[in-house]
């Protein structure tokens, strides 16, 4: 074997043993880069999961606090407040006007809300800027009155138990499109458990397909 | 263990995927959607009760009955009222668009006055006690007749609370501008006597020829005309449109017959000369004439034979025969007057001339034809308490006979002839021939009083704005006109609470007669226009307010008239164009633009072609044949003799060879983004011919030149 040749076969073994050497240490490194991966992993994932809605969503506390079961309980129903016009139109929240159906300038109740209601607004006569939980975005038609009254459903179906609350919740707007996040849900990842969890197309083509065996066409709410 | 580029690539790697399992993704890419279907700059329309208030439109004489849709309280849509007598459910765009004058930059939001150059705001008090003392001392200084006042047109009773409160005042310097309803009144008076005016049957006539008139380039009431002429194809009427240029009405006629400018009287009277000749009138009708028909008679054979009528007109000999022929022999023909929209400059000879074709063929007050009727008025006023001095100087002659005339005078006269002028619904310093001798003159009036809803080219001459409600926010009486074959009184009402600190101008007139004590006071003594209001149109009010109108006369009117045709038998001159150069500058009235009164809204200004107006830039058009250096859609320098302008050019074989034509109702330059700065007002280029005999405008063009620019 020359010199030559000697010298190549201990530069190989020598390159060899260094690769061995350096596979050992890979190893570890690559271990460590699993650590790193599984922490940036995880930390991201949470952070998306549960801080990323904190910042999606502002919260907004309603003008003053509204007792649903009193009033329900009062009124006997939802359609004293939240009625259907004459024309098929869905009257949403109520105006001060029909609020004045019943209250006065004078507190009905001994609440520091009723006081706020009074005050801020039957007696300067100007509307409650109330946050909806339920508006849907401005590209959607929605009759109410083709699904609670053709097709019999009960307000519950859609809104859940709100009547029954005896405060108002806060209310959450995304810093994006503007619009509540009861219509995404509150669980971030869209997972509903009741029918009134979510509003999005989706829950509302897979109640068409359940009730009336098609989903529906675009333009039927996307006028 | 050491942290090492692999590290960082897991670091990396665990991040993106955390984020990608995490629903951050999703729900952007879901809410990003949304944002992008509902822009939040986008203006979305408020959701609520839905409700509809009848009303009616007083933009133009028109008149029609509008619907407002409301939502919970806030109009946000202007329809045509169906059933209404005018209009039946049908609405021009500038009615649709009514809305958006509630909302002009321009409005004047209180009562202004000017210091220096520029307006200070007033309060009401302050603005009507300023006024009634200037007012006061012009009264003093013992020349009543000093106070002019300016109005869009003599009808209804905000007008009529003008002309009282001058009247009581003590001057008879009552003006309108010019409008079809006062062209009407005046041909009226001129063949059949004072008193009378004319309207058409276009709705039943069989043969409709029309002198220029621009049946649907908003001649009339706007709709109503647009619906007779829809209906025309059904009933298998003829019309035949004579004009210089293929208008809309034109393309839209049985035959076009394009005549030289300003020529239309002679054509009238050659067809006059035709049917007289040919012994094709209504003998009946003719044994009602008098001033000298043997006399007109013998006028007509010898300036007017067909051949000298063709080489005035430029319309064949043998045409004019056909048409004569043709419109004697119909069933039911109109002739129609009134150049485009009826409200510019007329000549009465045309208008005589025009009309005299309906009276010899005998179809007045007859179906389809030409109805001839008392003037309606239905306000009554009760009688006004005169002092001596309105007593005096109400007796004084006026200083002219009409608006161009008190331009003239007030524009010649080192002392000034006029040292308080009211101006109320009209825009002369934009609307009237020479606008800015107009202009000139308004600014050389010691105090003018501007009642207009928005600070216009004439309230920014004013020294006062008393600012009026528009037509949404206020109650009037709004009298049918326009040659309607009917007689309509509409009622506006409020449809909002005013959006700024505006008065009913009938209020303001109101405060200041009160203001002024004495007789005037007397003679004012409501408590508010609408107590006034309810009061002068007693007769009509239960109708007025529980249908929203009142019909006056419906039908058609019995007996014959009278026709004296002695104006035309002296021969009147026809009016001749002002300069000397080749070409004709003719105005050209266009349904999306309005020429007089209110500026068109900005939607109606967005709906203009853009082979008239072209960014900011105005488009004439012109024959080819006349265009020569000129480049299609180059620009160019038009010359009249009263101005220059710089405009683009659109080549048309729609418009006779010599002829220039600019649209008319563009080139505002008042405060409103949308509207103002685009095109130039056509007014600035041509100036007023006054008519002999009739003291008219009648300037139908000027004398122009164009050449590249």
């Amino acid at each position: 074997m020359s010199e030559i040749e000697n010298k190549a076969e201990n530069g190989s073994t020598e390159s060899a043993g260094e690769c061995t050497a350096g596979e050992a240490k890979d190893d570890k490194g690559l271990g460590l880069g699993v650590i790193f991966f599984i922490v940036a992993f995880v930390a991201c994932f949470l952070s998306g999961t549960l801080l990323f809605p904190k910042l999606l969503y502002s919260k907004k506390e309603q003008p003053f606090n509204f007792d649903h079961e009193l009033h329900a309980g009062e009124t006997g129903d939802c359609e004293t407040c939240h009625s259907v016009r004459e024309d098929g139109s869905f009257t949403g929240i109520p105006k001060l006007a029909t609020c004045l159906d019943c209250h006065t300038e004078e507190p009905l109740g001994e609440t520091e809300d009723e006081a706020v209601f009074t005050e801020e607004y039957v007696s300067k006569e100007k509307e409650v800027p109330w946050y909806v939980y339920s508006r849907q975005p401005d590209s959607v038609f929605f009759s109410h009155v083709a699904h609670t009254q053709a097709a019999g459903m009960d307000c519950v179906s859609c809104h859940g138990h709100i009547g029954e609350s005896t405060s108002s919740r806060v209310y959450e707007e995304n810093r994006l499109t503007g619009y509540s996040r009861d219509i995404w849900g509150k669980n971030i990842f869209g997972i509903k458990k009741h029918s009134w969890d979510r509003m999005k197309m989706d829950d509302c083509a897979v109640c068409h397909k359940e009730e009336t065996g098609h989903q529906g066409y675009c333009f039927q709410c996307h006028k | 263990m050491k942290v090492d580029r692999r590290s960082f690539l897991g670091l990396g790697l665990g991040a993106a995927a955390g984020i990608a399992v995490s629903p951050i993704g999703m729900k952007l890419t879901d809410d990003s959607s949304i944002w992008t279907q509902n822009w939040p700059w986008t203006p979305v329309p408020v959701d609520g009760e839905v409700s509809y208030e009848n009303s009616v439109c007083s933009l133009c004489p028109g008149s029609c009955g509008i619907s407002i849709r409301k939502i919970d309280g806030r109009p946000v849509k202007i329809e045509g009222l169906a059933d209404y007598p005018i209009n039946d459910g049908g609405a021009c765009l500038h009615g649709i668009a009514g809305l958006q004058y509630l909302y002009d930059p321009a409005r004047v939001k209180t009562p202004l006055k000017k210091n220096g150059d520029k307006f200070e705001e007033i309060s009401w008090d302050d603005a009507i006690a300023y006024v009634a003392d200037k007012l006061g001392d012009i009264r003093k200084s013992g020349a009543p007749e000093k106070l002019a006042c300016i109005v869009g047109k003599d009808q209804g009773s905000v007008s009529g609370l003008f002309k009282r409160l001058l009247k009581t005042f003590g001057s008879s310097n009552f003006y309108t501008m010019p409008s079809l309803e006062s062209y009407l009144e005046l041909t009226a008076a001129t063949l059949h006597g004072e008193g009378e005016t004319i309207s058409f049957d276009l709705e039943n006539a069989s043969f409709v020829l029309s002198f220029g008139a621009g049946i649907i380039e908003g001649w009339g009431s706007p709709v109503n005309c647009f619906k007779a002429n829809a209906s025309r194809k059904q009933r298998h009427a003829k019309l035949y449109q004579i004009e210089p240029r293929l208008s809309n009405t034109a393309a839209n006629a049985d035959k076009w017959i394009p005549v030289k400018p300003g020529t239309e009287a002679d054509l009238a009277l050659g067809i006059c000369a035709v049917i007289l000749k040919n012994k094709l009138f209504d003998s009946t009708a003719t044994a009602n004439f008098k001033g000298g028909l043997n006399k007109f008679g013998a006028l007509l054979q010898k300036d007017y034979t067909p051949s000298k009528t063709a080489e005035i007109t430029g319309v064949k000999a043998s045409d004019i025969e056909k048409i004569a022929i043709l419109f004697a022999k119909a069933k039911m023909p109109v002739a129609v007057f009134g150049k485009g929209r009826g409200d510019g400059a007329q000549s009465l000879k045309e208008l005589v001339a025009v009309h005299t074709l309906n009276c010899l063929v005998g179809n007045i007050n007859k179906k389809g034809g030409a109805f001839v009727q008392p003037k309606t008025n239905y306000l009554e006023f009760p009688d006004e308490s005169m002092d001596s001095i309105a007593g005096k100087g109400f007796g004084k002659t006026k200083i002219g006979p009409y608006v161009n005339q008190l331009v003239e005078r007030v524009n010649a006269s080192s002392e000034p002839v006029v040292e308080a002028l009211f101006v109320y619904n009209a825009n002369p310093c934009h609307s009237l021939h020479d606008s800015k001798n107009a202009k000139q003159a308004i600014g050389k009036i010691p105090f003018v009083v501007s009642f207009s809803s928005f600070l216009d080219e004439t309230a920014m001459e004013a020294d006062i704005i008393l600012p009026s409600h528009t037509f949404i926010e206020r109650l009037e009486d709004v009298p049918s006109g326009g040659g309607l074959a009917k007689t309509v009184v509409g009622l506006t009402k409020p449809i909002v609470e005013p959006l700024f600190n505006t008065k009913n101008p009938g209020d303001a007139i109101l405060l200041i007669a009160k203001a002024l004590e004495g007789n005037i006071a007397k003679s004012f003594e409501w408590e508010s226009y609408e107590e006034c209001l309810e009061g002068v149109t007693s007769g009509i009010w239960d109708s007025l307010s529980e249908e929203g109108f009142a019909i006056i006369s419906e039908g058609i009117p019995s007996g014959s008239a009278k026709v004296n045709i002695s104006f035309l038998a002296k021969n009147p001159l026809t009016v001749q164009a002002q300069g000397d150069f080749a070409l004709t500058l003719i105005p050209i009235d266009n349904m999306r633009l309005i020429s007089a009164g209110v500026a068109a809204s900005p939607f109606a200004i967005k709906t203009v072609s853009d082979k008239v107006l072209m960014g900011r830039d105005i488009v004439v058009e012109i024959n080819p044949l006349t265009a020569k250096g000129l480049k299609d859609g180059g620009s160019a320098t038009l010359t009249t003799p009263i101005g220059t302008a710089r405009v683009k050019v659109n080549f048309d074989e729609g418009i006779m060879p010599g002829v220039i034509g600019m649209v008319e109702g563009l080139g505002h330059t008042f405060d409103n983004k949308y509207v103002s700065n685009k095109g130039i007002n056509v007014n600035d280029l041509i100036g007023p011919v006054i008519e002999s005999g009739s003291g008219l405008d009648a300037a139908f063009g000027i004398k122009a030149k164009i050449s590249k620019a």
